[in-house]
Protein backbone atom coordinates (compact mmCIF):
# COMPACT_ATOMS: atom_id res chain seq x y z
CA UNK A 1 0.00 0.00 0.00
CA UNK A 2 1.24 3.49 -0.86
CA UNK A 3 0.49 7.02 0.32
CA UNK A 4 1.58 10.06 -1.75
CA UNK A 5 3.69 7.66 -3.82
CA UNK A 6 5.64 6.49 -0.72
CA UNK A 7 5.42 3.08 0.97
CA UNK A 8 3.68 3.04 4.38
CA UNK A 9 7.05 2.21 5.97
CA UNK A 10 8.66 5.31 4.47
CA UNK A 11 5.64 7.46 5.43
CA UNK A 12 5.93 6.21 9.05
CA UNK A 13 9.69 6.84 9.01
CA UNK A 14 9.35 10.42 7.72
CA UNK A 15 6.50 11.25 10.15
CA UNK A 16 8.54 9.80 13.06
CA UNK A 17 11.77 11.56 12.02
CA UNK A 18 9.79 14.81 11.55
CA UNK A 19 8.36 14.38 15.08
CA UNK A 20 11.86 14.11 16.61
CA UNK A 21 13.19 17.10 14.63
CA UNK A 22 10.05 19.07 15.59
CA UNK A 23 10.77 18.42 19.29
CA UNK A 24 14.32 19.79 18.86
CA UNK A 25 13.05 22.76 16.84
CA UNK A 26 10.29 23.59 19.34
CA UNK A 27 12.71 23.38 22.26
CA UNK A 28 15.91 24.98 20.91
CA UNK A 29 14.54 26.99 17.97
CA UNK A 30 17.07 25.34 15.66
CA UNK A 31 18.07 21.93 14.40
CA UNK A 32 16.18 21.56 11.11
CA UNK A 33 18.26 21.71 7.97
CA UNK A 34 21.52 20.31 9.35
CA UNK A 35 19.69 17.06 10.19
CA UNK A 36 17.18 16.69 7.32
CA UNK A 37 19.50 17.32 4.38
CA UNK A 38 22.21 14.82 5.47
CA UNK A 39 19.47 12.25 6.29
CA UNK A 40 17.96 12.54 2.78
CA UNK A 41 21.44 12.34 1.23
CA UNK A 42 22.16 9.20 3.22
CA UNK A 43 18.82 7.71 2.03
CA UNK A 44 19.96 8.12 -1.56
CA UNK A 45 18.08 11.26 -2.67
CA UNK A 46 20.06 13.33 -5.22
CA UNK A 47 21.94 16.19 -3.53
CA UNK A 48 19.88 19.01 -5.07
CA UNK A 49 16.59 17.24 -4.14
CA UNK A 50 17.92 16.72 -0.58
CA UNK A 51 18.84 20.41 -0.22
CA UNK A 52 15.61 21.67 -1.90
CA UNK A 53 13.35 19.37 0.16
CA UNK A 54 15.32 20.24 3.33
CA UNK A 55 14.76 23.95 2.71
CA UNK A 56 11.02 23.46 1.97
CA UNK A 57 10.67 21.42 5.19
CA UNK A 58 12.55 24.05 7.22
CA UNK A 59 10.24 26.72 5.74
CA UNK A 60 7.08 24.79 6.77
CA UNK A 61 8.36 24.01 10.28
CA UNK A 62 9.54 27.55 10.91
CA UNK A 63 6.14 28.96 9.81
CA UNK A 64 4.60 26.93 12.65
CA UNK A 65 7.32 28.08 15.08
CA UNK A 66 7.00 31.73 14.00
CA UNK A 67 3.21 31.65 14.49
CA UNK A 68 3.69 30.41 18.07
CA UNK A 69 6.44 32.92 18.93
CA UNK A 70 4.48 35.82 17.39
CA UNK A 71 1.57 34.92 19.67
CA UNK A 72 3.95 35.20 22.66
CA UNK A 73 5.51 38.53 21.49
CA UNK A 74 8.94 36.91 21.07
CA UNK A 75 9.80 38.53 17.71
CA UNK A 76 11.91 41.68 17.28
CA UNK A 77 10.98 42.94 13.80
CA UNK A 78 13.81 45.54 13.63
CA UNK A 79 16.40 42.85 14.30
CA UNK A 80 14.66 40.45 11.86
CA UNK A 81 14.61 43.02 9.00
CA UNK A 82 18.31 43.99 9.42
CA UNK A 83 19.37 40.34 9.71
CA UNK A 84 17.25 39.27 6.69
CA UNK A 85 18.68 41.98 4.39
CA UNK A 86 22.26 41.26 5.51
CA UNK A 87 21.83 37.49 5.28
CA UNK A 88 20.25 37.65 1.80
CA UNK A 89 23.30 39.58 0.58
CA UNK A 90 25.61 37.18 2.43
CA UNK A 91 23.90 34.08 0.95
CA UNK A 92 24.42 35.51 -2.54
CA UNK A 93 28.13 36.03 -1.76
CA UNK A 94 28.33 32.49 -0.28
CA UNK A 95 26.81 31.01 -3.47
CA UNK A 96 29.39 32.83 -5.60
CA UNK A 97 32.15 31.43 -3.38
CA UNK A 98 30.71 27.92 -3.94
CA UNK A 99 30.62 28.53 -7.72
CA UNK A 100 34.25 29.69 -7.66
CA UNK A 101 35.27 26.64 -5.58
CA UNK A 102 33.40 24.33 -8.01
CA UNK A 103 35.39 25.85 -10.86
CA UNK A 104 38.65 24.96 -9.08
CA UNK A 105 37.36 21.49 -8.09
CA UNK A 106 37.80 22.14 -4.33
CA UNK A 107 34.15 22.76 -3.37
CA UNK A 108 33.42 19.44 -1.59
CA UNK A 109 36.61 19.53 0.45
CA UNK A 110 36.32 23.18 1.55
CA UNK A 111 32.58 22.88 2.38
CA UNK A 112 33.14 19.70 4.43
CA UNK A 113 36.04 21.24 6.37
CA UNK A 114 34.05 24.45 7.02
CA UNK A 115 31.01 22.41 8.15
CA UNK A 116 33.08 20.24 10.52
CA UNK A 117 34.92 23.26 11.91
CA UNK A 118 31.80 25.34 12.51
CA UNK A 119 29.74 22.54 14.11
CA UNK A 120 32.69 21.64 16.35
CA UNK A 121 33.33 25.27 17.36
CA UNK A 122 29.68 26.04 18.19
CA UNK A 123 29.35 22.62 19.89
CA UNK A 124 32.41 23.20 22.11
CA UNK A 125 31.28 26.75 22.92
CA UNK A 126 27.81 25.49 23.94
CA UNK A 127 29.37 22.63 25.95
CA UNK A 128 31.62 25.05 27.83
CA UNK A 129 28.59 27.29 28.49
CA UNK A 130 26.58 24.29 29.76
CA UNK A 131 29.37 23.27 32.14
CA UNK A 132 29.83 26.81 33.51
CA UNK A 133 27.90 27.39 36.74
CA UNK A 134 25.24 30.08 36.48
CA UNK A 135 25.48 32.78 33.80
CA UNK A 136 28.57 32.62 31.64
CA UNK A 137 30.67 35.62 32.57
CA UNK A 138 32.57 35.41 29.25
CA UNK A 139 29.39 35.77 27.16
CA UNK A 140 28.13 38.61 29.37
CA UNK A 141 31.48 40.40 28.98
CA UNK A 142 31.39 39.92 25.20
CA UNK A 143 27.83 41.24 24.74
CA UNK A 144 28.55 44.21 27.07
CA UNK A 145 31.63 45.07 25.04
CA UNK A 146 29.64 44.78 21.78
CA UNK A 147 26.84 46.98 23.16
CA UNK A 148 29.42 49.58 24.25
CA UNK A 149 30.58 50.05 20.63
CA UNK A 150 28.90 53.28 19.44
CA UNK A 151 28.91 52.69 15.67
CA UNK A 152 25.94 54.60 14.20
CA UNK A 153 23.11 54.06 13.66
CA UNK A 154 22.22 52.65 17.09
CA UNK A 155 18.94 50.72 17.57
CA UNK A 156 17.06 49.65 20.70
CA UNK A 157 15.82 46.06 20.57
CA UNK A 158 13.26 44.24 22.69
CA UNK A 159 14.58 43.48 26.15
CA UNK A 160 16.01 47.06 26.27
CA UNK A 161 19.15 46.08 24.37
CA UNK A 162 20.83 49.08 22.65
CA UNK A 163 23.28 48.01 19.97
CA UNK A 164 24.81 49.21 16.69
CA UNK A 165 22.67 48.38 13.60
CA UNK A 166 25.89 48.32 11.54
CA UNK A 167 27.26 45.56 13.79
CA UNK A 168 24.01 43.55 13.46
CA UNK A 169 24.29 43.96 9.68
CA UNK A 170 27.92 42.79 9.78
CA UNK A 171 27.06 39.70 11.83
CA UNK A 172 24.13 38.91 9.49
CA UNK A 173 26.42 39.27 6.48
CA UNK A 174 29.02 36.84 7.88
CA UNK A 175 26.34 34.30 8.91
CA UNK A 176 24.74 34.71 5.45
CA UNK A 177 28.02 33.95 3.67
CA UNK A 178 28.50 30.81 5.80
CA UNK A 179 24.84 29.86 5.25
CA UNK A 180 25.17 30.19 1.46
CA UNK A 181 28.46 28.31 1.54
CA UNK A 182 27.15 25.38 3.61
CA UNK A 183 23.51 25.31 2.38
CA UNK A 184 22.00 25.50 5.88
CA UNK A 185 19.35 27.78 7.42
CA UNK A 186 21.92 29.36 9.72
CA UNK A 187 19.96 28.96 12.98
CA UNK A 188 22.82 27.25 14.80
CA UNK A 189 25.04 30.23 13.96
CA UNK A 190 22.51 33.07 14.39
CA UNK A 191 21.29 31.96 17.82
CA UNK A 192 24.69 32.09 19.57
CA UNK A 193 25.56 35.30 17.67
CA UNK A 194 22.39 37.05 18.90
CA UNK A 195 22.49 35.68 22.46
CA UNK A 196 26.20 35.76 23.25
CA UNK A 197 27.35 38.46 20.82
CA UNK A 198 24.53 41.02 20.99
CA UNK A 199 23.08 40.14 24.42
CA UNK A 200 19.52 39.63 23.08
CA UNK A 201 17.32 37.68 25.59
CA UNK A 202 17.05 33.97 24.69
CA UNK A 203 13.27 33.99 23.98
CA UNK A 204 13.56 37.03 21.62
CA UNK A 205 16.61 35.46 19.91
CA UNK A 206 14.70 32.21 19.27
CA UNK A 207 11.55 33.99 17.97
CA UNK A 208 13.48 36.39 15.71
CA UNK A 209 15.72 33.59 14.47
CA UNK A 210 12.70 31.47 13.49
CA UNK A 211 11.06 34.37 11.60
CA UNK A 212 14.34 34.96 9.75
CA UNK A 213 14.63 31.23 8.89
CA UNK A 214 11.02 31.31 7.58
CA UNK A 215 11.90 34.05 5.11
CA UNK A 216 15.24 32.59 3.96
CA UNK A 217 13.74 29.06 3.88
CA UNK A 218 10.88 30.26 1.62
CA UNK A 219 13.33 31.96 -0.72
CA UNK A 220 15.65 28.94 -0.84
CA UNK A 221 12.77 26.48 -1.36
CA UNK A 222 11.36 28.68 -4.15
CA UNK A 223 14.71 28.71 -6.00
CA UNK A 224 14.99 24.89 -5.84
CA UNK A 225 11.26 24.29 -6.55
CA UNK A 226 11.54 26.36 -9.75
CA UNK A 227 13.95 23.71 -11.06
CA UNK A 228 11.77 20.85 -9.78
CA UNK A 229 14.16 19.83 -6.95
CA UNK A 230 11.62 19.52 -4.10
CA UNK A 231 10.13 16.09 -3.21
CA UNK A 232 6.63 17.16 -2.10
CA UNK A 233 5.60 13.81 -0.47
CA UNK A 234 8.78 13.84 1.67
CA UNK A 235 8.18 17.44 2.79
CA UNK A 236 4.46 16.82 3.50
CA UNK A 237 5.08 13.71 5.65
CA UNK A 238 8.04 15.24 7.55
CA UNK A 239 5.92 18.32 8.26
CA UNK A 240 3.02 16.21 9.61
CA UNK A 241 5.35 14.86 12.31
CA UNK A 242 7.32 18.05 12.99
CA UNK A 243 4.18 20.19 13.55
CA UNK A 244 3.22 17.92 16.46
CA UNK A 245 6.84 17.64 17.65
CA UNK A 246 7.22 21.45 17.68
CA UNK A 247 4.25 21.66 20.09
CA UNK A 248 5.77 18.99 22.34
CA UNK A 249 9.18 20.75 22.25
CA UNK A 250 7.65 24.17 22.99
CA UNK A 251 5.60 22.67 25.86
CA UNK A 252 8.75 21.02 27.25
CA UNK A 253 10.64 24.34 27.10
CA UNK A 254 8.08 25.77 29.56
CA UNK A 255 8.88 22.93 32.00
CA UNK A 256 12.59 22.22 31.59
CA UNK A 257 15.48 24.62 32.21
CA UNK A 258 17.36 24.89 28.91
CA UNK A 259 20.68 24.76 30.79
CA UNK A 260 19.83 21.19 31.87
CA UNK A 261 19.69 20.08 28.23
CA UNK A 262 22.41 22.31 26.74
CA UNK A 263 25.03 19.58 27.20
CA UNK A 264 22.95 17.24 25.01
CA UNK A 265 22.58 19.90 22.34
CA UNK A 266 26.34 20.52 22.34
CA UNK A 267 26.86 16.75 22.02
CA UNK A 268 24.47 16.69 19.03
CA UNK A 269 26.45 19.44 17.28
CA UNK A 270 29.72 17.62 17.97
CA UNK A 271 28.19 14.34 16.74
CA UNK A 272 27.12 16.18 13.55
CA UNK A 273 30.68 17.45 13.15
CA UNK A 274 32.17 13.95 13.56
CA UNK A 275 29.48 12.50 11.22
CA UNK A 276 30.38 14.88 8.38
CA UNK A 277 34.11 14.29 8.95
CA UNK A 278 33.60 10.49 8.97
CA UNK A 279 31.57 10.64 5.75
CA UNK A 280 34.23 12.76 4.05
CA UNK A 281 37.12 10.54 5.14
CA UNK A 282 35.09 7.44 4.17
CA UNK A 283 34.49 8.86 0.69
CA UNK A 284 38.14 9.84 0.16
CA UNK A 285 39.59 6.51 1.35
CA UNK A 286 36.61 4.39 0.15
CA UNK A 287 35.76 3.04 3.64
CA UNK A 288 32.05 2.06 3.67
CA UNK A 289 32.03 1.55 7.47
CA UNK A 290 32.65 5.27 8.04
CA UNK A 291 29.49 6.09 6.08
CA UNK A 292 27.56 3.78 8.44
CA UNK A 293 29.14 5.58 11.43
CA UNK A 294 28.00 8.88 9.94
CA UNK A 295 24.38 7.65 9.57
CA UNK A 296 24.34 6.20 13.10
CA UNK A 297 25.65 9.47 14.56
CA UNK A 298 23.04 11.65 12.81
CA UNK A 299 20.01 9.48 13.64
CA UNK A 300 21.36 8.42 17.06
CA UNK A 301 21.97 12.02 18.19
CA UNK A 302 18.47 13.06 17.03
CA UNK A 303 16.80 10.21 18.96
CA UNK A 304 18.91 10.68 22.13
CA UNK A 305 18.53 14.48 22.42
CA UNK A 306 14.79 14.62 21.61
CA UNK A 307 14.27 11.67 24.00
CA UNK A 308 16.20 13.51 26.74
CA UNK A 309 13.96 16.58 26.30
CA UNK A 310 10.74 14.55 26.59
CA UNK A 311 12.12 12.59 29.56
CA UNK A 312 13.21 15.76 31.39
CA UNK A 313 9.73 17.27 30.82
CA UNK A 314 7.97 14.15 32.17
CA UNK A 315 10.30 14.16 35.21
CA UNK A 316 9.36 17.80 35.88
CA UNK A 317 5.66 16.92 35.60
CA UNK A 318 6.17 14.06 38.07
CA UNK A 319 8.39 16.28 40.26
CA UNK A 320 10.93 13.46 40.16
CA UNK A 321 14.63 14.33 40.32
CA UNK A 322 15.94 11.18 42.01
CA UNK A 323 14.81 8.34 39.71
CA UNK A 324 17.47 6.72 37.48
CA UNK A 325 16.02 8.01 34.19
CA UNK A 326 15.38 11.50 35.58
CA UNK A 327 18.96 11.80 36.88
CA UNK A 328 20.16 10.59 33.49
CA UNK A 329 18.07 13.21 31.62
CA UNK A 330 19.51 16.02 33.76
CA UNK A 331 23.12 14.91 33.23
CA UNK B 1 -9.02 20.76 -12.32
CA UNK B 2 -5.86 22.81 -13.02
CA UNK B 3 -3.29 21.13 -15.27
CA UNK B 4 -0.15 21.89 -13.23
CA UNK B 5 2.17 20.32 -15.83
CA UNK B 6 1.45 23.16 -18.28
CA UNK B 7 2.22 25.90 -15.71
CA UNK B 8 5.53 27.81 -15.98
CA UNK B 9 8.23 26.78 -13.42
CA UNK B 10 7.90 30.01 -11.41
CA UNK B 11 4.12 29.51 -11.01
CA UNK B 12 4.69 25.88 -9.98
CA UNK B 13 7.28 26.97 -7.40
CA UNK B 14 4.92 29.63 -5.99
CA UNK B 15 2.17 26.97 -5.85
CA UNK B 16 4.48 24.62 -3.94
CA UNK B 17 5.46 27.32 -1.41
CA UNK B 18 1.75 28.14 -1.02
CA UNK B 19 0.90 24.45 -0.49
CA UNK B 20 3.62 24.07 2.20
CA UNK B 21 2.40 27.28 3.87
CA UNK B 22 -1.20 26.06 3.78
CA UNK B 23 -0.26 22.64 5.21
CA UNK B 24 1.74 24.33 8.00
CA UNK B 25 -1.17 26.60 8.94
CA UNK B 26 -3.72 23.72 8.82
CA UNK B 27 -1.44 21.54 10.99
CA UNK B 28 -0.81 24.43 13.42
CA UNK B 29 -4.54 25.07 13.84
CA UNK B 30 -5.63 21.40 13.99
CA UNK B 31 -2.85 20.28 16.38
CA UNK B 32 -3.64 23.41 18.45
CA UNK B 33 -7.27 22.28 18.76
CA UNK B 34 -6.22 18.72 19.65
CA UNK B 35 -3.67 20.02 22.22
CA UNK B 36 -6.30 22.23 23.85
CA UNK B 37 -8.77 19.34 24.03
CA UNK B 38 -6.42 16.55 25.16
CA UNK B 39 -3.41 18.43 26.61
CA UNK B 40 -4.56 18.72 30.24
CA UNK B 41 -5.53 15.02 30.38
CA UNK B 42 -2.21 13.93 28.83
CA UNK B 43 -0.29 16.17 31.31
CA UNK B 44 -2.24 14.66 34.24
CA UNK B 45 -1.58 11.13 32.97
CA UNK B 46 2.16 11.80 32.48
CA UNK B 47 2.34 13.51 35.85
CA UNK B 48 1.16 10.28 37.46
CA UNK B 49 -2.10 11.72 38.83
Amino acid sequence: MELLGLSLLLVSFFVGFGLLIGILFGFFGMGGSFLVTPALLVMGYPSRVAVGSGLAFVFGTSVIGALRHRDHGHVDYKLAVIMTVAMTLGIEVGKRVVDALHATGNADFVISVAYVGLLATVGLFTLRDARATGASSTSVDLSERVQALEIPPMVTLRGDVRVSASLIFGIGLVVGVLSGLLGVGGGFLLMPAMMYGLGVPAAIAVGTDILQITISGAFGAFVYARDGFVAIPVVATLLTGSALGARIGAGASNLVDEDDIKGYFATMLLAGSVAVAAKRVGAVYDIAALNTVSIALIFGATVVVSGAIVLAAVCQLRDDSTGFWCRLAAT
Amino acid sequence: MIDTLSLPPTAKAIGLIGAVLLEAIVLHVSYGAITSALGPNVKRALGGE
